[in-house]
């Protein structure tokens, strides 16, 4: 149980890390961001909302230390303060309709992305020089150094624009309320297809290359010839004794791919007009919403910790090792 | 040198991947100089799908995508190679330090790589420029540079770690070598492959990061770049209505050098990896066994 332990604990530490940074931005800036605002912003914000406004940035006064505690308390008790593109809404309200729609998208799209690209590596590697293998490896390379925004606008003009057969933005339906209904739910899942697939299809080839990669290698160690020479099938040795090994550095692989995953949704929400913590953040810097891009940088955060714990106790449950020590 | 070459222009994927990265490089070098004209000048009416005179269609500016995309070419090449380079220095002089000198140097930037490696990207970067406001090509290199160095520093970490415990390293510090001698020296010459390999990567990452980071509209509009190209395009909405040419265009032109770029690492790494090179040779030995096996049944059984 150590390694959990240490593992959150280095969350924890790599959390206050961000929060720390997301304090020291604003201030590192040239000018009050404040002032940037209001010099943009047509529309004047009732005294109460500047007010908190300043309070969340914590230029009102006081020296550094003091606003660094203000700011760390805020933190931890989610008190994000007001938006103010979508005043009058706290940043709380709006990310929080916001993120089950990333992690509707982000979420499957990575589960597919593992599994279809672990399975699919697994072959590859299995009859390795064969025609799976010349085909999918070097698709999954071209697929991988292609940007999401790239794959998006390309999937939204040929299925959305040019044939017209799924919907080309928003998460269902908007004259539909959202209910456990057969009919909101189709809705959702049609408007899903385009961005959850775009999505995949950028991160597929990665965890596709690093599977084959493992594979080949863990195919050449004495233990699956062992398994070939006692006569087990194929399929046990493939399996069993390759692939169960192999998938322990595609694990880390998907571990470290998190944070580019919410990246490549982020993109993906924009080209698609998908309510997802990506759009708002877009709309966020669109308006030069501080306060709403601050929380989204600190929530982000926390959702991409809180998946590489997932992660780590997936690793647990696959090294044996680590149960051990 | 000349053998090394040989076994580099051997491997089909690296051949193919640096055709295409010199394509482009050559097109961002002499591409500009060629056209001389500007790419943000009005040459026809807006929204004019490819002809004859605008090869590769207009704008909802009336500006020539054909124009755009070459001097985009050279933006977007400058600014990857120059955050890649940034990238490669931090990654490198990082790993060395903690894999040679270990010890609190070692935890230190262990440490810090870790939590860099942990943040989302792209979320920060966009942040950062959110509080920077519309960002130069040059800031937005800079800025990717020095967000991005974690994933290099921690490989040639490792790799400094094991070259560190080979007997030649030891050796070299029983004579009592100098750090700098043995980092330039020792050290340094087989880190370069793993160098390379962060470097392409690097350029690769940049590259996208930056178009994304522009189609986002956190780029200086009035800079010719593939990424402003896209934003520009998403703004005219030139997809609804059907102005395939002005979003395909630079987008192809981002795919290319990450597929170019892409096949030359994988290339490097089945030049550097054997057990990932000999693949079609063995599957070719596999195939004339199994022939030769089935012409000897066939044999046998006549």
């Amino acid at each position: 149980m150590s390694f959990v332990l240490r593992r959150v604990a280095f969350y924890l530490v790599a959390f206050l890390v961000a929060a720390t940074i997301n304090f020291i931005l604003p201030r590192l800036m040239p000018g009050n961001p404040i002032d940037v605002l209001f010099a943009q912003q047509a529309t004047t914000l009732p005294a109460e909302a500047r007010a908190a406004l300043i309070e969340t940035f914590g230029f009102a006064s006081g020296p550094l230390h003091l606003q660094f505690l203000d700011y760390m308390k805020s933190v931890f008790t989610g008190d994000l303060g007001y938006s103010i593109r979508f005043y009058p809404q706290t940043v709380n309200q709006v990310l929080a309709y916001a993120f089950p729609w990333t992690l509707l998208l982000a979420g499957t799209a990575t589960l597919l992305a593992f599994c279809i690209g672990s399975i699919i590596g697994t072959y590859a590697a299995w009859r390795r020089g064969g025609l799976l293998d010349a085909v999918a490896t070097p698709l999954s390379l071209a697929l991988q150094a292609t940007p999401a925004v790239v794959i998006a606008l390309t999937a939204l003009f040929i299925f959305g624009v040019a044939l017209r057969w799924l919907p080309t933005g928003y998460a269902f339906n908007p004259s539909l309320d959202p209910a456990w209904s057969w009919r909101y739910i189709s809705s959702v899942f049609v408007h899903g297809l385009m961005p959850i697939c775009s999505l995949m299809i950028v991160f597929v080839g990665g965890y596709l290359v690093t599977m084959r990669n493992n594979m080949i290698g863990q195919l050449g160690e004495d233990h699956v010839t062992m398994g070939l020479a006692k006569g087990l099938t194929d399929r046990r040795v493939q399996f069993n004794y390759a692939a169960r090994n192999a998938l322990l550095p595609s694990v880390t692989s998907l571990g470290l791919t998190l944070g580019a995953i919410l990246g490549g949704s982020l993109v993906t929400e924009v080209v698609f007009n998908y309510p997802g913590l990506g759009q708002t953040l877009y709309l966020g810097i669109v308006t030069r919403d501080y306060p709403l891009i601050q929380g989204q940088l600190l929530i982000m955060t926390f959702a991409t910790l809180l998946a590489n714990l997932a992660v780590d106790l997936l690793y647990v449950f696959l090294d044996p090792r680590l149960r051990r020590a | 040198m000349y053998e090394t070459l040989k076994v580099f222009l051997r491997n089909r994927k690296a051949l193919v991947g640096l055709m295409i990265v010199l394509l482009y490089v050559a097109v961002a070098i002499f591409g500009p100089m060629i056209l001389n004209l500007d790419p943000m000048q009005r040459v026809g009416r807006p929204h004019q799908a490819p002809n004859a005179e605008e090869w590769f269609g207009t704008t909802r500016m009336g500006r020539d995508v054909f124009a755009q995309v070459i001097y985009g070419t050279r933006t977007s090449l400058a600014v990857g190679f120059f955050a890649g380079t940034i990238i490669v220095l931090i990654g490198t002089c990082l790993g060395i330090a903690a894999g040679y000198f270990g010890g609190w140097i070692d935890e230190v930037v262990t440490f810090f790589t870790n939590v860099v490696l942990v943040i989302p990207q792209l979320p920060l970067l966009l942040v950062i420029a959110a509080f920077m406001g519309q960002t130069s090509p040059v800031v937005i290199a800079i800025i990717i540079g020095l967000t991005s160095w974690a994933w290099g520093a921690r490989v040639t970490r490792s790799q400094t770690l094991t070259l560190r415990n080979r007997e030649y390293i030891l050796a070299s510090e029983l004579i009592g070598e100098r750090p700098t001698r043995m980092i330039f020296v020792e050290l340094l010459p087989n880190l370069l492959s793993i160098i390379g390999f962060n470097l392409i990567g690097s350029v690769t990452y940049t590259i996208i990061t930056q178009a994304t980071l522009e189609f986002l509209g956190l780029g200086n509009p009035m800079s010719v770049s593939w990424g402003t190209m896209l934003y520009h395009a998403q703004n005219t909405s030139a997809i609804s209505i059907g102005a395939w040419w002005e979003v395909l265009v630079p987008a192809l032109a981002v795919a290319g050098i990450g597929i170019g770029l892409s096949l030359l690492n994988f290339g490097v790494d089945e030049i550097s990896n054997p057990r990932l090179r000999t693949l079609g040779t063995v599957a070719a030995a596999v195939r004339t066994q199994k022939k030769l096996d089935q012409q000897r049944l066939a044999e046998s059984n006549a």
